[in-house]
């Protein structure tokens, strides 16, 4: 055990290590690897009817076109909001700075009621909604708000770093240049933030696949129209079937550690990358 | 803050502005405002029935509980696998890394999912559980385990890289004074970390105290028993009890808020404190 490590005079290495892989055997590991073999130790037909039935599919498209939506409306607001409180200055910033943390601390069942609340027909938004034919709550439109809401601070704290961390100089450049502000916005500014604003939007995009507090009140849960991949594996675990909530949750695990793999490797690469044109 | 002679133009920069306080107000305080409101509603002779009920008590109390001793069990974790992280360097430390980190990974109902398929009737250890009268799942047991599932990585998460930072000098100095495990971590490390370890600490127990989708797969909703106050809210809204259930729900918004008050001042106090060392270093 001791020739593991390089020498060192501090104490503790046997008690910490020991210590750190047995919780973490214990409380993530083991249950993880249970939800992998319960989900792939079942024959195909089994496995394939529990993911692939006409309901569970009308989830997933559900599930994913609604989180994709809403990543697309965050990358856009997103981007605007993180270039906004880095590079002005104006009364309040600090306060607009603070909510963006909020859906990052508010329960998820709290925010899934106070948007019901909102976008329900008397609600304070729903009711102007209402009158031009706009059924937000009960609806797709209702959980592409929900993961809005939650998956707005994703994207704004990736980008900001970005945009604090651009280089004066190409602004410079470019404006000395004859570009105009709107062009080096475009073609200078964008592509420099681009890796960051990918990143945050496939982080806020596999965060989203997952969400159910926020979810579950604004959707009303009809089956084929507006149930999520999280909800039906409630629902089948309260019918007992443990084999098939086991296979829809194993599709969704190995889904978001695809997308967020894939997060890291751009980032591994653009650091890289970045290094060797310094 | 930055010169203005490369920026916007005004409407732009007004534009922009504009567009951030909308979609912010629009999307995030507004139903802030709601929760508060909504539970003001029936007055306040109502909203304090409704906190005060038993049933609402005996939430509270299981979420305090569950808080205590998540954040207990992951403190005592987080502070083993920085100091190993940080301390050592031994082979396999990445991938260490990486695992600390897979419950970020994980979405709330599969948190849950992955106890109710290792302890849940049907589950691996089911059988052996039932016959000797233990229960879990539907029990205070699984609550807990899953709100430490998710919480597990946030104190780890603040202390790793500031104590790799610290790197290990100071700790190797009192050994050669003489000092030993237990003193090195209390007069030398935990003085450097003291204020991340309060940060971890904040933000896990907002989690720990919030967390609906994971507690909700294991819990049952046994009222009076195992019912947190996040799993309360939402019988009470089931039950169209609207005002009763944002009246609870405004408990925990408040301590949403109180959250991000303490983060903004930890933020501040850890900056502070690392402000004298850059100036050491430029001088």
């Amino acid at each position: 055990m001791l020739r593991l490590r390089q020498h060192s005079v501090i104490p503790g290495f046997g008690l910490t290590l020991g210590y750190t892989l047995s919780y973490l055997s214990l409380i993530v590991l083991i249950p993880l690897s249970a939800l992998a073999v319960k989900g792939a130790a079942q024959p195909w037909s089994q496995f394939s009817e529990a993911v692939f039935d006409p309901r569970t599919l009308a989830a997933w498209r559900l599930t994913f076109g609604t989180a994709f939506i809403a990543s697309l409306i965050n990358a856009f607001f997103g981007l605007i909001v993180a270039w906004t409180l880095v590079r002005y200055d104006f009364p309040g910033r600090r306060i607009l700075d603070a909510l963006i943390d909020v859906p990052f601390a508010l329960p998820t069942a709290v925010s899934g009621i106070a948007l019901t609340a909102i976008y329900s027909q008397n609600g304070w938004m729903g009711r102007w909604l209402q009158p031009l034919g706009i059924k937000a709550a009960f609806s797709p439109l209702g959980i592409v708000i929900a993961l809005t809401f939650i998956g707005l601070p994703f994207i704004v704290r990736t980008v900001q770093p970005a945009v604090e961390d651009l280089d004066p100089a190409v602004e410079e450049a470019a404006s000395l240049l004859g570009a105009s502000r709107l062009t080096a916005l475009r073609r200078v500014i964008l592509p420099a933030l681009q890796p960051a604003l990918i990143a945050g939007f496939i982080t806020a995009f596999a965060r989203s696949l997952g969400e159910y507090g926020s979810v579950i009140f604004i959707s009303g849960n009809m089956p084929m129209k507006t149930e999520i991949a999280s909800l039906l594996i409630v629902t089948k675990l309260e019918q007992f079937d443990y084999a098939g909530a086991a296979a829809i949750g194993l599709l969704m695990l190995v889904s978001s550690f695809v997308l967020l793999f894939l997060v890291n490797v751009g980032q591994w690469w653009s650091t890289r990358h970045l290094r060797r044109a310094a | 803050m930055i010169s203005h002679r490369h920026t916007e133009a005004p409407w732009m920069r007004n534009l922009f502005i504009g567009a951030s306080v909308a979609f912010v107000g629009l999307l995030i305080l507004l139903p802030v405002i709601s929760v508060f409101t909504e539970a003001f509603r029936k007055g306040l002779a109502f909203y304090f029935t409704s906190i005060s009920d038993p049933l609402a008590m005996s939430a509270l109390r299981l979420t305090l509980i569950t808080a205590a001793i998540t954040l207990g069990a992951n403190l005592i974790f987080g502070l083993a696998a920085s100091w190993l992280i940080a301390k050592f360097s031994f082979p396999g430390r990445n991938l260490l890394l990486s695992l600390i980190d897979l419950p970020f990974a994980v979405s709330p109902v599969i948190s849950g999912l992955v106890f109710v398929l290792l302890f849940g009737a049907q589950g691996w250890f089911g059988d052996s559980l039932s016959s000797h009268g233990i229960q879990i799942i539907f029990a205070t047991p699984g609550v807990i385990l899953a709100t430490i599932f998710v919480t597990f990585p946030f104190i780890a998460r603040e202390l790793i890289p500031l104590m790799q930072e610290q790197g290990a000098e100071e700790e190797e100095a009192a050994v050669l004074l003489g000092a030993n495990g237990w003193q090195i971590f209390r007069r030398v490390t935990l003085p450097n970390i003291r204020w991340a370890l309060v940060y971890g600490v904040v933000l896990a127990n907002a989690r720990a105290m919030g967390e609906f989708g994971a507690v909700s797969v294991v819990s049952g909703h046994i009222r009076g028993r195992t019912n947190t106050l996040p799993l309360h809210v939402e019988i009470l809204y089931n039950e169209y009890n609207f005002s009763a259930a944002f009246a609870v729900a405004s408990l925990l918004a408040l301590l949403a808020l109180v959250t991000l008050v303490a983060k903004a001042a930890l933020e501040w106090r850890i900056r502070a404190e690392e402000r004298p060392a850059v100036m050491e270093e430029v001088v």
